[in-house]
């Protein structure tokens, strides 16, 4: 037991407004734990955005396709381990998969997330670089000709029933890719939204609103990255495309904040007995994340941004940069509108007490593993890992739209 | 051919979307008229008589001592509430600390409608919230009706404590894991009592087996109006207060 902790919790003893039970001054479920869900929300969210090529036939955002694939897996790839920091005993976070309880929600987490990384996004990866890889490997030397060749599962067919093969099962794995994505997130709402004993949770609209947030979060990520790399590498901006993205991130947008607006005049109208603790906290402790950054900056700001560039369609169809900086001041202002609902929900859901008499405060921590440090370097890790994933599997053509526009996992160039 | 294959398709789906339906109407509840499950042998309860109470906070000493429970107060396998009601129709809570030095805040009498001191503790529900959500199963019911950890498979997820509605779990901050109240489990099954029980000067703590007709427990049930902690939630708590007050949550 470290002074230290205590000394933190000592410090919060003023701050208690009303009353709370005693064992509820420390918040549980910390930073990590809003970055968990805001993390696996990219990944549904950009996976969603990947599907709309290849199930919805949205040809024009072709040149997000690879992109958004690969932000999924590096997405994917660092949710577990804020899970994992976060417990009181990481050594032990394998008993959840070799001994999981079926009761539990959060057991689930290895099946669904075993699931959607190797029957959904690891097989649609490897089906859609299969042939670039044996392509990549014919021209390489060295390292990168044995990496391509082994991720290939030195597999040399690039015979028109191959490729065609390939293509159905890409089909096939996007049509259960959807509804994964949709589990994977839906999921991660459900472990907070059957939490009877918390009525900022428990909702059924939860898993609902955590998935548009997620398709939300997601596509606005994707849309950056791309606005931000196409550049970097010289290239330039395909604006029909981001058109198109901002268009569907647009209409999802408005989708999450209907439903967020619902979920919101549901509980004013029912007005049950946590009612006036709720509404306190919001008022007070929730004023700013929820009220200024989630609603009018992450929500309301970008809708009436991208509303703009609607209706004086002509004049934004002319300058092509305004538009540009408009799509990219959303697309920015969402991501953050985002991280604030997964903010609310989580640490809101441990502000009130359960006896609804009193309200407690959050107070992060800046080194550690529960600190601020910690989460920005998990937020990042992402970005370092999608690098790297582009240097092996480069998208640059299909973002550039070179060679094959809109032909898909076609080999370019060839 | 193709007859045969729509009507074996259809079939085969009729087949196993019943087993599906079958399977969900089987997790469903379906004796909603009996109360409670009846469990053979020991099925272990508490009562606790409000107005008994004196807010002297041996109780929540006791627990901290037989139990090693952090000393700090922001640990507590126990612990007392004091209500005071006033005329104007606000309620103050508070938990009394346990130590004797403390002057308990007064009001002039005409100002108090009434007031009254409420001891809390884990509820051992009979349908546990807290073990249902224990991705490890690492806390569990025994078959007398007490909810335990297992500290060593508990990983430290905290899922529990965010399930509990009573606030009654917190993450010991020695071991890393979630820690409880156990009814002092390794005093009941010695035949003893838990220790609250043992030092509460004016028994208004009482612990038994609910199925045996001459137990304490029994008696207390026969004797008075019982009510539990937020009923609507279907936990089925075994804590049972007699002359519970309204705004006690």
């Amino acid at each position: 037991m470290s002074p230290e902790f205590i000394r933190t919790l000592q410090d919060l003893l003023p701050q208690i407004q009303g009353f709370i039970y005693p064992n509820e001054i420390e918040i549980h479920w910390g930073l990590l734990i809003v970055v968990y869900p805001y993390i696996t929300g990219v990944v549904a969210g950009a996976f969603i955005l990947a599907s709309l090529v290849k199930v919805f036939n949205v040809k024009e955002v072709q040149p997000l396709y690879r992109l958004s694939l690969l932000t999924a897996l590096a997405y994917l790839l660092v949710a577990p381990m804020a899970l994992v920091s976060h417990l009181g005993h990481p050594e032990r976070f394998y008993e959840i998969l070799l001994t999981p309880q079926t009761s539990s929600a959060m057991a689930m987490f290895g099946f669904v997330y075993a699931w959607y990384l190797m029957a959904v996004l690891l097989l649609e990866i490897w089906f859609v670089h299969r042939t670039d890889m044996i392509e990549w490997a014919e021209r390489e030397t060295g390292v990168m000709r044995f990496l391509h060749r082994a991720l290939a599962l030195y597999s040399r067919d690039k015979g028109e029933r191959a490729v065609s093969f390939d293509h159905k099962a890409l089909k096939v794995i996007t049509i259960v890719g959807i509804p994964s994505a949709f589990l994977l997130h839906g999921y991660v709402g459900f472990i907070f939204g059957s939490i009877k004993a918390n009525p900022w949770w428990s909702s059924v609209l939860i898993p609902i609103v955590f998935l548009f947030s997620a398709i939300v979060s997601g596509v606005a990520l994707v849309i950056v990255l791309y606005m931000i790399i196409t550049p970097l590498r010289g290239g330039k901006i395909d604006m029909r495309c981001v058109d198109k993205a901002v268009d569907f991130l647009f209409y999802t947008v408005i989708v999450d904040f209907s439903l967020e607006f619902v979920d919101f005049i549901h509980r004013v109208y029912q007005s049950e007995e946590e009612i006036k603790i709720l509404s306190e906290m919001v008022m007070n402790k929730l004023f700013s994340s929820l009220i200024i950054i989630q609603v009018l900056l992450g929500m309301l700001i970008p809708l009436v941004l991208i509303s703009l560039t609607k209706i004086f369609r002509k004049r934004f169809a002319l300058n092509e940069d305004l538009r540009k900086m408009v799509y990219f001041i959303s697309v920015i202002l969402i991501q953050f509108g985002v991280f604030a609902t997964r903010w609310n929900v989580v640490i809101g859901g441990q502000m009130f007490s359960k006896s609804f008499r009193g309200l407690t405060t959050y107070k992060m921590e800046f080194g550690g593993l529960e600190g601020l440090l910690y989460s920005i370097a998990l937020l990042a890790l992402p970005i370092v890992i999608l690098a790297i994933l582009m240097k092996i599997l480069p998208p640059w053509k299909e973002m550039t739209g070179e060679g094959d526009a809109g032909g898909g996992e076609a080999v370019a160039g060839s | 051919m193709n007859n045969r294959r729509t009507f074996l398709r259809g079939f085969l789906s009729v087949l196993l979307s019943g087993s599906a339906i079958g399977g969900v109407l089987k997790i469903l509840p379906s004796n909603a008229y009996a109360k409670e499950v009846l469990h053979k042998g020991k099925w272990y309860g508490f009562g606790v008589s409000v107005d008994k109470c004196i807010g002297c906070a041996r109780c929540m000493e006791a627990c901290k001592t037989e139990n090693n429970v952090p000393r700090e107060p922001f640990f507590f396998r126990t612990w007392v509430e004091r209500y005071i009601i006033r005329n104007n129709g606000i309620t103050t809570v508070k938990t009394i600390e346990p130590n004797a030095e403390q002057t308990p805040e007064t009001a002039s009498d005409k100002a108090i409608l009434r007031s009254f001191f409420v001891p809390k503790l884990c509820n051992q529900c009979a349908h546990p919230p807290c073990v249902q959500v224990c991705p490890v199963g690492a806390t569990f019911q025994t078959k007398d009706g007490v909810v335990l950890v297992n500290e060593k498979t508990c990983i430290g997820c905290r899922y529990c404590i965010q399930a509990c509605p009573y606030g009654a779990r917190y993450l010991h901050p020695g071991t890393r894991t979630a820690d409880k109240c156990t009814f002092c489990y390794h005093r009941i099954s010695h035949g003893l009592l838990p220790a609250c029980v043992e030092v509460c000067p004016t028994q208004a703590r009482v612990f038994g087996d609910l199925n045996a007709a001459a137990s304490p427990m029994s008696r207390f049930q026969r004797m008075n109006k019982i009510h539990v902690l937020k009923p609507g939630l279907n936990t089925e708590p075994k804590v049972y207060y007699a002359n519970l007050d309204g705004e006690v949550r």
